[in-house]
């Protein structure tokens, strides 16, 4: 058998189930922009470092450029157009970034918010340390860190009054 | 597409994966987190023909306590080592150095035998596994045979083991007691490859003189490297902070041979060699005196 061979993998992006049949060499990033038409995952450095690639495979935040598409069969991803319930309804953490001005170019966001999704789940009220902590894995080369910082206390705080 | 093309298996059991390894014959890479492998397929750097996914074997994903102390399957993400309370417990070394390594979205997908397996000089783990003393269990399909840590490395991005082996579990032995440890290193940023860094591991006996003394570094040669020399000048002293940097000096000139790269040139990888040295060293007899450490003479 020829192993290099497209496969036929089953995989639920943002609750939704998606059938396609993949090279095993196709990224998961690259499966998410161009297969599925995702393109919110942004893809910068392509070997780990920049972080804007970052999604949640079961739950947990991994760099989609340092996975195959192929090793997410039946399991379950979730990207930055997974994040708001709908038009004019952002998460609490885009709301804080819109709000305290997180963003300048907004080219590595999506990654930043999809590592703030488990991050303050685990870690609702985060010290400012453990969230600079965090945003080491993402490079934002726009905003000296600053009002991203800031924008995850406001994020943090709007998620703790939207469940009280 | 960025990497080339291979072959691609994801066998469910060792055994499966054993023989893969073996009917490739050198030809295929094991995938484990793929957090070093997979930026190299995407340079080209790495072509490997055939790729065995080691993810879906359950047997390997494992953290258990013996009577000599724990032991860590292969596949045991860094993020599972970083959070285990019985790793905290029984290897408190290991859990104070695991921050170290990347960052926590590289960690979720890294694993501790990949990361040992991979023999980077710059990495964490085989530092660590060197000073703790770790033995590597290693597989074929025909043969199995544990590798105490120190003769696992060999040289740049190189170990001990076979085209035709897997390193599938690491066994930390637990410290006496009396004994005291520590890990430090400085990179540019947080979770940056270290420019250099260093474990320490250190014995006390009754006296309060040094019984055992390991100290070992990362990111200043061709792998881990053991400070020999300075841990000579600390056994049967009394350690003392005149003692300690006495053999901080003996590790930075002695021990120790770095290149430069565009990150650090041989004497600041030498000078920090020093400064970390010291530093470990110092809070790792603390930890086992249980207080300050005394000047010592002039």
């Amino acid at each position: 058998m020829d192993r290099t061979l497209d496969r036929t993998i089953t995989v639920k992006v943002n609750g939704r189930e998606y059938e396609r049949s993949v090279e095993p060499r196709l990224l998961l990033s690259d499966f998410l922009r161009h297969e599925i038409g995702l393109t919110g995952t942004h893809v910068g450095c392509e070997h780990g470092v920049c972080g804007a690639c970052t999604v949640l495979l079961d739950n947990e935040a991994v760099r989609s450029c340092l996975l195959f598409a192929v090793q997410t069969n039946g399991r379950e991803v979730a990207t930055v157009e997974g994040l708001d319930a709908g038009p004019q309804q952002l998460h609490p953490i885009q709301h804080g970034f819109w709000e305290a001005h997180g963003l300048q170019c907004g080219f590595c966001t999506p990654g930043i918010l999809m590592s703030l999704v488990p991050f303050l789940e685990q870690n609702p009220d985060p010290t400012e340390k453990e969230i600079r902590d965090l945003l080491s894995g993402n490079i934002c080369r726009c905003t000296g860190y600053q009002k991203i910082v800031e924008a995850v206390q406001l994020g943090a705080r709007l998620i703790q009054e939207k469940s009280s | 597409m960025k990497p080339a093309a291979f072959d691609y298996s994801a066998p469910r059991t060792l055994e499966e994966a054993l023989d893969l390894l073996a009917d490739y014959g050198g030809d295929a890479k094991l995938l484990a987190g793929g957090q070093s492998l997979v930026p190299t397929m995407n340079f080209r750097l790495a072509q490997p023909a055939a790729l065995i996914d080691l993810n879906g074997i359950d047997e390997l994903f494992f953290i258990r306590e013996d009577e000599s102390g724990l032991r860590c399957g292969a596949m045991t993400r860094q993020r599972s080592v970083e959070r285990s309370a019985l790793v905290q417990r029984a290897t408190p070394l290991l859990h104070e150095a695991m921050p170290y390594i990347a960052h926590s979205q590289i960690r979720n997908r890294g694993t501790i035998g990949g990361s040992l397996a991979h023999a980077d000089p710059a990495a964490e783990l085989p530092a660590l596994a060197v000073a703790l003393d770790a033995r590597m269990y290693v597989r074929s399909v025909t043969d199995a045979r544990w590798v105490a840590a120190r003769d696992f490395y060999v040289g740049l991005f190189a170990t001990a083991m076979l085209p035709e082996e897997m390193l599938v579990e690491v066994a930390f032995p637990s410290l006496p007691p009396g004994s005291g440890w520590a890990f430090d290193e400085v990179a540019r940023q947080h979770g940056n490859y270290a420019m250099c860094g260093a474990a320490a591991v250190v014995g006390l006996d009754a006296g309060g003189a040094v019984e055992k003394a390991r100290l070992v570094f990362l990111s200043v040669g061709e792998g881990p490297v053991e400070a020999k020399r300075a841990a000579g000048l600390l056994v049967g002293e009394r350690p003392t902070a005149t003692a300690i940097r006495a053999a901080a000096d003996a590790a930075a000139t002695q021990d120790i041979d770095p290149v430069g790269d565009i990150h650090a040139g041989p004497a600041f990888r030498r000078h920090l060699s020093r400064a970390v040295a010291e530093r470990v060293l110092s809070r790792a007899i603390e930890k086992a005196a249980g207080k300050a450490i005394e000047a010592g003479a002039h």
